[in-house]
């Protein structure tokens, strides 16, 4: 079952255009040295739907799991309107595995905030909202301090660069659930609710925050936006895989000797990222296993990497997705019922508890991979999971329920044989103890 | 409750959001800074000021992790305990902190200067493990770390 691959030896070059670089970019003056805040300029001479236009060429994919067309999200939201209209930035990160926004916001927050600006204006919105996790206070600081530069400067507020296009942007701080993530359970915390996702349709675009129309991105989507405008689609499209362009952040944690978040072309060899980009597993243990992009998407096993690209299209083909391209490794030592124990831990605390089947079932399943984790499997147990996982999956407002039968079916698929020794040995415990 | 200038800072606030009740979560931090935690009389003043039902303030209260009901200690450890922690060794370091303050995660030391959490992913997978003292993370953890960590901690 574990795998040693032979190790790859190709490191792409990439001139990082998401966090170049560039010391000290988080400041403004800096930042607009080195071009900083020049796209906004030119957005601004462009009419809106052109911007969308061009960010569809672009074939820009959402960065926060789903990987939408971004001009096409953009594209949804009602022309003839006397309702305004929002735009919401989405920083809540909170996948386990995904720590890749906070880099952004740490060293180049000046290129999300001209993204959000633009984005507001091709889409047509006078109040944008970064919606940041509550734990990342002294992040929001960071972004809050470049925030008012960028008021200062006139990028932000009434008339922005002597234009008639207003704009103001507030940081939303969150306060630890995971579920507001969820773009509509986003909204709900905004307007000042719990995070309960809301049912779709409607969409955001017709009935987002405050029922106005909305969109939704991620903080990397949104930092991709200026290079699309200053660069061209034409030449952004031509970046990494070709069904799913553009530079990405890759978080690579775990079992690996060089961990952090490494920014490079879509498309890169899984193997290379983990062998070269970190640096390969420490004392060179065999792989066991792989989620490519956090917890909710499907685990692969050390022999299922080998050909498999860091895109949305040949993890897809692989049997698992993208994500938020936060790859967490494990090496040959590591203990799959505990790690799925941990992540079934995870969605049983952060279900926000609307629907039935997610709330009851994710902690069902906690409770039995407890059961696993301390010897005390029943012969039944591996079925029932299966069963409960089924019976969460489609059946919930939004995609937590989902996201928590996944991980559970799919290590059971592929590990089958340590759940099967994990009863027998609880079965021989209980019988010798009796 | 809130002194003048978070009651300025709100007023500020309010250009940004339509309406009063989306102030909520804001405001709910606000009063979490000045007083430690957020009681039921806060969730009452909370309800008054900003014109929205009550149950609706501890409906939010209760829903959102980070806002505590109960005083926590002076340095409120979160222990990260999510998958990349786990990994690299987190276990071994909330067992550490639990005997060397004697407390539990959930509890707060009879002094009142420290409590403890096991938390979900702080987003910090690339340097685990990781704990969070109050906004201030600790990254790559040892347990001779924390030690001089903690030790620095008056």
């Amino acid at each position: 079952m574990n795998f040693k691959p032979s190790k790859p030896d190709k490191v792409v070059k990439w001139d990082r255009a998401l966090l170049p670089e560039i010391q000290g970019l988080s400041k403004i003056d800096n930042y607009i040295l080195h071009g900083g805040y020049s796209a906004l300029k030119k957005a601004l001479e462009m009419n809106p739907y052109d911007i969308i236009e061009e960010v569809k060429k672009s074939n820009l994919r959402g960065r926060g799991g789903a990987c939408f067309p971004t001009g096409l999200k953009w594209s949804f939201m009602p022309k003839n309107t006397q309702k305004p209209k929002y735009l919401c930035v989405n920083s809540d990160e909170s996948e386990p595995g995904t720590f890749k926004d906070r880099q952004i916001l740490e060293y180049n927050p000046h290129q999300l905030i001209e993204g959000a600006i633009i984005a507001s204006y091709a889409i047509g919105a006078n109040a944008a909202y970064i919606y940041v996790r509550g734990e990342y206070n002294k992040w929001i600081e960071m972004l809050q301090s470049a925030l008012s530069e960028a008021y200062a400067k006139g990028f932000v507020g009434d008339g922005i660069l002597g234009s008639n296009y207003s704009l103001n942007i507030c940081i939303h701080r969150g306060a630890g659930a995971y579920v507001c993530g969820e773009e509509s359970a986003l909204m709900n915390s905004i307007e000042g609710k719990r995070g309960y996702p809301r049912y779709k349709p409607p969409f955001p675009p017709q009935f987002g925050l405050w029922g106005c129309p909305t969109t939704i991105n991620n903080v990397e989507t949104i930092t991709n936006v200026p290079l699309i405008i200053n660069k061209g689609a034409q030449w952004y499209s031509q970046i990494g895989a070709e069904k799913h362009p553009g530079p990405i952040l890759v978080g690579v944690s775990g079992n690996v000797n060089n961990p952090g978040v490494f920014e490079m072309p879509t498309g890169e060899l899984l193997l290379d990222i983990i062998y070269n980009w970190a640096g390969g597993i420490p004392n060179d243990k065999p792989i066991k296993a792989v989620f490519p992009g956090g917890t909710s998407t499907m685990i692969l096993r050390g022999d299922e990497l080998e050909g498999v690209r860091m895109d949305a299209e040949s993890l897809k083909s692989a049997g698992s997705s993208i994500g938020t391209a936060g790859m967490i490794v494990m090496d040959s030592n590591a203990d799959i019922i505990d790690v799925i124990r941990r992540v079934a831990h995870f969605y049983y605390h952060e279900s926000c508890g609307q629907c039935t089947p997610c709330r009851e079932g994710t902690y069902w399943m906690f409770k039995i991979l407890e059961r696993f984790a301390n010897f005390e499997a029943k012969a039944t147990d591996i079925e029932l999971l299966l069963d409960i996982a089924g019976n969460i999956e489609g059946n919930t407002v939004c995609a937590l329920g989902d996201a928590s039968a996944w991980p559970v079916r799919s290590i059971i698929m592929k590990f089958r044989d340590e759940f099967e020794k994990r009863v027998f040995e609880s079965q021989t415990r209980i019988s010798v103890s009796r | 409750m809130l002194n003048e200038e978070k009651l300025k800072r709100i007023e500020e606030l309010k250009k940004y959001y339509p309406n009063s009740q989306s102030l909520l979560l804001p405001v709910l931090w606000m009063v979490q800074e000045q007083e430690g935690y957020i009681s039921e009389s806060a969730m009452k003043y909370v309800s008054e000021l900003l014109k929205v039902p009550l149950s609706q303030v501890l409906g939010v209260v209760t829903f959102y992790t980070m806002f505590k009901r109960k005083p926590v200690g002076k340095y409120h450890i979160q222990v990260c305990n999510s998958i990349s922690c786990s990994l690299c060794g987190c276990s071994a370091i909330l067992e550490h902190l639990q005997n060397r303050l004697g407390i539990k995660p959930g509890e707060v030391s009879s002094d009142g200067k420290w409590s403890l959490e096991a938390v979900e992913c702080l987003g910090s997978c690339g340097t685990a493990p990781v704990i969070a003292i109050g906004d201030e993370y600790y990254e790559e953890l040892t347990i001779e770390k924390i030690d001089k960590i903690l030790d620095n901690l008056k």
